[in-house]
């Protein structure tokens, strides 16, 4: 769309979007996952930037990765080994899965892009001491960065920063809640390349170019009733634009999701009193969990039923990439939950590429139609 | 009988039978549990059980079901009833297998007995966390999660305050659960003897230094049950005293564990639970012998940090620093240390699509100890318990190889 072109374009060619950025003078580092302290990176004058594996075939990655690992993880770590991350000066990587853990441990032994971290947050989320852990490790993370990229972080650099990430995430919840309320102001491909741009482009831009884009939906007149059935999606990353398109051409419009690329990212706002750290240790224990982290046994079917209710939503479309642990455990009893309320769900599991189009529209198509 | 059937028996471990006892005596008290009025926990393989011991809950081990589940050969069945209750077939199949076995039933001994409670250690993988979630949804009793943070390059002091405030709140979480004080006295003589316990298994996985091996890593895989299921009591620290004295009565009458002993392997990750046997018959047939391993080793790696006089205190450091909870780096240190303690020819890795935090990492140790050591390594791949992934050809062609390479230069 060419009211989105540039959110198409940093998403399209990243390479290409970044290196200008580093040629103006900025540094960049990179990150995998949604508890990633962007807001301490920022604060300290870096542009961080969220890696999604590479478009290219995976052929050096599979020294160092077995068959049975993701594709985001072979796909990021055959990024940093082809020479298509050149551009990092440096990655880090909060503690997630079994296959990031083991990811972070093969990077650093096999490449060299100057700052690297490992922030080891906590994996449960509900108790005081876990909390306080989690505040520690931001902060420990906080003074590594200042020492290994030669910078200071103040408070009131930070408490800037977060009140930017506070904006953005606040923008994007905004999108999501107009293309909720009216479908069809825009297409399940634009809201993607401005979710998945949001983690690639500067943060400066986007201050004032979000508040554009939710001016000019607001202006639009509503859409015709199209009769297209609401569908959520729920997974890790959606690392595939194609998929809005052809679930639109099957009859569906996806209205919502629970995907760390998606409304796990912008979801919760960071409290702006008191102190930044603890702040930022507050949001990430009140969001919405991804899968490997734990609050209660069912906070996250809970969540996911609420989600599907709050935007009228009529079928949920689990997108899980092949051999990601968290989320596969977890299918089940989502899934039960949804049955539980009669909400209907179909699985997509996705390895390497996508199906083909048509084989992919014949089973929306069958899907969307049973709602 | 024949001298070769003579020099077979006095091959066979004896002490056998008496680990065969012992579990089924504690499966029994497991498994009757509720009529004698006591507390059952189940708890992951690398988890903190003095605790439980020294307040008198019997701890139960699903993994050490689905070793059990593996070695019946029962896995593949169960864990395809899994795939049909939507759990992917690309899951840690310990976790699928016991799922289904409470979820549907099955599984060897008529099943585990009910938990009271649940005690789940993330030091081995986040797969525990999941399973651990499935089973409090499902049996409706409390967890308790003891977040051991990754040791990717260093024990932070973050993690360290973290860790230790977690064992006062398992403490408590026990004193919820039982009803009754957390016994201090108790816990110090459990402390002790489980060090106890991890010094003589230690010494027993250390007989093996010896040319010819009185055992197998098979073996070990065996004999691995008390300490895991039983760390911490006097039949653990018994059974393991007399194991030893029976280990170092075979190496001085010369008793090896496979017939001719020209070739020493190290075995990496879990065992193949379903194809021990054949495993062991086919090594033993090119007169290699698999001296050591990573695994069973994993239950003693610790001692170091492990302080018998403040055993809750030091426990904290011992269990986040284990073998599966360091970075790659130093897994490659450990191996290497392995090849040179006891003095192997080869390297034999199962890729174990079941356990990423084990497998993936494996190709940059190959590698590592290929260029600090020079010796063969060869690469087999399963799922530990789901005999339905494992490709016996495949397998056997790349052992046959590998001992090839090993002869050549030997
Ligand atoms: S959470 Fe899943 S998709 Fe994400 S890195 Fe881990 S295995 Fe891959
Ligand atoms: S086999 Fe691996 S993934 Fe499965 S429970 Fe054990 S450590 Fe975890």
């Amino acid at each position: 769309m060419e009211r989105f072109n540039d959110f198409y374009e940093a998403v399209s060619d990243t390479g290409k979007y970044i290196r200008n950025l580093k040629n103006s003078g900025k540094k960049i580092l990179g990150y995998v996952c949604s508890y990633t302290p962007e807001e301490i990176i920022l604060a300290a004058g870096i542009h961080p930037v969220r890696l999604f594996g590479t478009e290219g075939n995976i052929a050096l990655a599979d020294a160092h990765l077995q068959s049975y690992t993701c594709s985001l993880a072979r796909g990021v770590l055959e990024g940093a080994l082809s020479g298509e991350l050149d551009y990092l000066d440096g990655m880090i990587f909060p503690h997630t899965c079994d296959t990031i853990q083991r990811l972070s441990d093969i990077w650093r032994l096999n490449t060299d892009f100057g700052f690297f971290s490992d922030v080891v947050l906590p994996v449960k989320l509900d108790t005081e001491s876990a909390r306080e852990y989690m505040e520690d490790v931001l902060r420990k993370f906080r003074s590594d960065l200042e020492e290994g990229m030669g910078v200071t972080i103040t408070d009131g650099a930070l408490e800037k920063s977060i009140e930017k990430y506070n904006r953005i995430r606040g923008c994007l919840k905004t999108i999501y809640e107009l293309r909720s309320a009216d479908p069809g102001i825009l297409t399940g491909a634009d809201v993607y390349a401005i979710v998945k741009g949001s983690m690639i482009m500067d943060r400066d831009y986007l201050l004032e170019r979000l508040p554009e884009v939710i001016e000019m939906l607001r202006d639009r007149k509503p859409s015709t009733d199209m009769g297209k059935k609401r569908i959520a999606l729920t997974g890790s990353i959606c690392n595939q634009p194609d998929i809005y398109t052809i679930i639109e051409k099957s009859g569906g419009v996806v209205v919502w999701d629970d995907l760390c690329t998606g409304s796990r990212y912008f979801e919760g706002l960071t409290d702006t009193n008191g102190d930044p750290v603890a702040a930022i240790a507050n949001r990430y224990i009140e969001r919405q969990i991804c899968p490997a982290k734990h609050m209660s046994n069912t906070s996250r079917g809970d969540c996911i039923v609420e989600m599907v209710r709050k935007n009228n939503v009529q079928g949920v479309i689990f997108l899980l990439l092949k051999f990601c642990d968290p989320h596969d455990f977890d299918y089940p009893y989502i899934k039960g939950f949804l049955d539980r309320e009669d909400i209907p769900s179909m699985l997509l599991e996705i390895e390497d590429q996508l199906p083909s189009e048509g084989q992919l529209m014949t089973r929306f198509e069958t899907f969307i139609h049973m709602l | 009988m024949t001298d070769t059937d003579k020099a077979k028996d006095s091959r066979k471990i004896k002490s056998v039978g008496k680990m065969k006892e012992i579990m089924t005596t504690y499966y029994i008290d497991a498994k009757t549990a509720e009529q004698t009025g006591k507390k059952v926990a189940w708890i992951t393989s690398g988890g903190p059980v003095e605790p439980l011991i020294a307040m008198d809950v019997i701890p139960v081990y699903p993994e050490n079901y689905g070793a059990m589940i593996g070695a019946s050969k029962m896995g593949g069945d169960l864990c395809q009833k899994a795939e049909e209750l939507g759990y992917s077939g690309d899951l840690c199949s310990y976790a699928r297998a016991d799922i289904v076995c409470s979820m549907v039933d099955g599984g060897p001994i008529g099943g585990l007995p009910k938990p009271d409670m649940l005690i789940c250690c993330n030091n081995i993988c986040g797969t525990v966390l999941k399973w651990y979630e499935i089973q409090a949804r499902h049996y409706n009793v409390p967890l308790f999660i003891l977040d051991t943070p990754f040791c990717h390059t260093e024990y932070t002091q973050e993690s360290r305050k973290y860790v230790r405030a977690q064992i006062d709140e398992y403490t408590h979480f026990l004193e919820n659960a039982c009803k009754t004080k957390f016994d201090h006295d108790r816990m110090k003589e459990v402390g002790k003897l489980s060090v106890e316990g991890q010094v003589l298994w230690q010494e027993v996985l250390d007989t093996a230094m010896n040319r010819p091996s009185p055992m197998t890593c098979f073996d070990a895989f065996f004999h691995l049950a008390l300490i895991v299921t039983l760390r911490g009591t006097q039949i653990a620290v018994d059974y393991y005293r007399s194991l030893l004295e029976e280990m170092k009565q075979r190496v001085a009458d010369g008793i090896s564990a496979i017939p001719h002993e020209r070739y020493r392997l190290l075995w990496d990750n879990l065992p193949i639970w379903y194809r021990v046997k054949w495993m062991s018959e086919k090594f033993a047939a090119h007169d290699a012998c698999l001296v050591a391993d990573t695994y069973t080793s994993a239950w003693c790696g610790q001692l170091k940090y492990m302080d018998e006089d403040n055993f809750l205190d030091s426990m904290a450091e011992g269990y986040t620093r284990i073998y599966l909870n360091i970075g790659v780096d130093e897994m490659i240190k450990i191996v290497l240390e392995m090849v040179d303690k006891y003095d192997v020819d080869g390297f034999v890795m199962h890729s174990n699509r079941s356990c990423k935090p084990y497998s993936l990492g494996q190709y940059d140790i190959q590698r590592a100890v290929q260029k600090e050591r020079g010796i063969p390594s060869v690469m087999i791949e399963s799922h530990m318990i789901d005999e339905r992934s494992f490709s016996e050809s495949q397998s056997e062609t790349r052992i046959d190889a590998f001992m090839e390479m090993i002869k050549q230069k030997g």
